[in-house]
């Protein structure tokens, strides 16, 4: 079963334009950026908290703490994954006690890794409050989950799929909806 | 992917370096668990691991207890001298048994070696061996092996000295096993007497003088003195033990200047290891034993974590 490529939703000015607005919608929405911290979810996640961390930083003229989640552990289906995925390291390096947690994945789909993340960082701390942001929004929620902050609506069948690159791990910025074949 | 096609873990000599490095990186993440204050993660829920010690021990069966209750799986521990193996059952039924209550892995510690693998051939648990007779003990050896990699960076290349009675042990064969493979140059150093003929077939190089073995060295592998060896007269006395191959102050002062001590524990202070020595900023005693729990953390989510084959 392979994916071809269907259509680019966004190239790299739209990933930036993305990642610019929400990052003015996140101190909007909290009236400035006191106790703010953003974390990503393994993998792309990861790049794209890091680049809100920036911009927003950049805007309000303040160091925005930033980590990074591995949720492999926390999985609801770990056991329809294949035999054991690699675990990496969470990296939050700062206390959540009393933060505004900003949660950053790049697709929302199912909402079963939100869901697993939300245990995770609730195992890391309590932290004040948690919103969710992420680049996509597929739709198809087989959970009680919605996102906070969205780049884009993207309406999809479930044959699609939604592959974001970003250019720290893939060397572009760019989503694309794929279709099985 | 170590546990795709490999039911147990019985030694490191069946296993290749990537294997190693595998479960090596696997519990990087894992000790970093035991550092919070929630130590508990969800990934094993609904599994059960049994220990069953058929010989004594506190770090490692407490350690993969604790590895397991860390991963919220349910960790059960037969108590051999309370259980029916003192009615005379059967290893064989002993095992059918733990394996009917529904248990996922079975860890297991036996004076015979070879026992482990009798019982991974008639079982369908998993299967870890946690120590056997003199042959293996690798989640020792794998804990090392992490160790040694936290502190040095990589393992490739170092002098690792193993320091005392090498024919009683276990954990200095899973060191060679597993050390050997990463280009480690591996020196067994102790009295004749405990010191296996056939030794350096396994890629290890032997010395008789412990200053000789020493010099240069990047880990000084401290054995425990077995002490019930010396009734059997295969060494004269505990203090001319300590005074030919114990590792102090001066000794120590041979190795490289960055040199780590490791002992698998439980010490004899005074003995094998002197106590400032032990208590050194070279000695990662402790550490080892933190380590310990997060390379069988690392161990049973590999094994039982992801789906079932």
């Amino acid at each position: 079963m392979a994916l071809v490529e269907k259509k680019k939703i966004m190239d790299e000015n739209g990933v930036r334009r993305a990642i610019t607005r929400i990052a003015h919608e996140i101190i909007e929405r909290n009236q400035g950026v006191n106790d703010l911290a953003i974390i990503g979810i393994r993998r792309r996640g990861g790049p794209l908290a890091e680049r809100l961390a920036v911009k927003i930083g950049e805007i309000e003229g303040v160091k925005i703490p930033v980590g990074i989640l591995d949720i492999t552990l926390y999985r609801d289906d770990l056991t329809a994954l294949g035999p054991n995925p690699l675990v990496h390291r969470t990296e939050v390096g700062f206390d959540l006690q009393n933060k505004t947690v900003v949660l950053v994945d790049d697709v929302l789909f199912t909402g079963r890794t939100v869901r697993a993340a939300l245990d995770a960082l609730a195992d890391l701390g309590r932290s004040r409050c948690i919103q969710l942001a992420v680049l996509v929004d597929r739709g198809h929620r087989e959970l009680p989950i919605k996102a906070d902050f969205v780049g884009k609506n993207v309406p999809t069948s479930k044959k699609e799929s939604i592959s974001v690159k970003v250019t720290e791990i893939d060397g572009i910025d760019e989503v694309v909806i794929e279709e099985k074949t | 992917m170590v546990f795709k096609h490999r039911k147990d873990l019985l030694g490191l000599a069946e296993l290749n370096r990537a294997e190693i490095e595998s479960i090596i990186n696997t519990a990087v993440p894992m000790k970093d668990i035991l550092t919070r204050d929630i130590k508990k993660v969800p990934a094993l829920r609904g599994k059960v691991v049994c220990t069953v010690f058929y010989e004594n021990s506190t770090r490692t069966r407490t350690s993969f207890e604790l590895a397991g209750k860390y991963l919220s799986a349910d960790t059960v521990n037969l108590a051999v001298s309370t259980s029916s193996v003192q009615k005379g059952e059967s290893l064989k039924d002993t095992i059918k048994t733990i394996e009917v209550m529904g248990t996922d892995v079975m860890v297991m510690r036996h004076s015979m070696s070879g026992a482990p693998h009798y019982v991974a051939r008639n079982t369908k648990m998993r299967v870890i061996n946690a120590g056997d007779g003199f042959h293996a003990h690798p989640t020792q050896g794998l804990l090392d092996m992490y160790s040694i990699r936290e502190k040095k960076g990589t393992l490739d290349g170092l002098k690792v000295v193993i320091l005392g009675d090498i024919q009683h042990s276990r954990v200095a064969r899973s060191n060679i096993a597993g050390l050997s493979k990463f280009g480690c140059e591996v020196r067994v150093v102790g009295p004749s007497t405990l010191m296996p003929a056939d030794i350096e077939n396994m890629g290890a190089k032997r010395f008789y003088n412990i200053e000789e073995a020493l010099d240069g060295a990047d880990v000084i592998n401290v054995l425990r003195l077995q002490l019930e060896r010396q009734k059997k007269g295969l060494f004269p006395s505990v203090p001319e033990y300590a005074e030919n191959f114990g590792l102090n102050r001066k000794r120590l002062s041979l190795a490289k200047k960055d040199v780590l001590v490791l002992h698998p524990g439980p010490m004899n202070r005074g003995v094998e290891v002197a106590s400032d020595v032990a208590d050194s900023a070279f000695s990662v005693i402790n550490e080892q034993v933190t380590n310990g729990v997060a390379i069988r953390m690392a161990l049973l989510y590999l094994m039982i974590g992801g789906a079932s084959e």
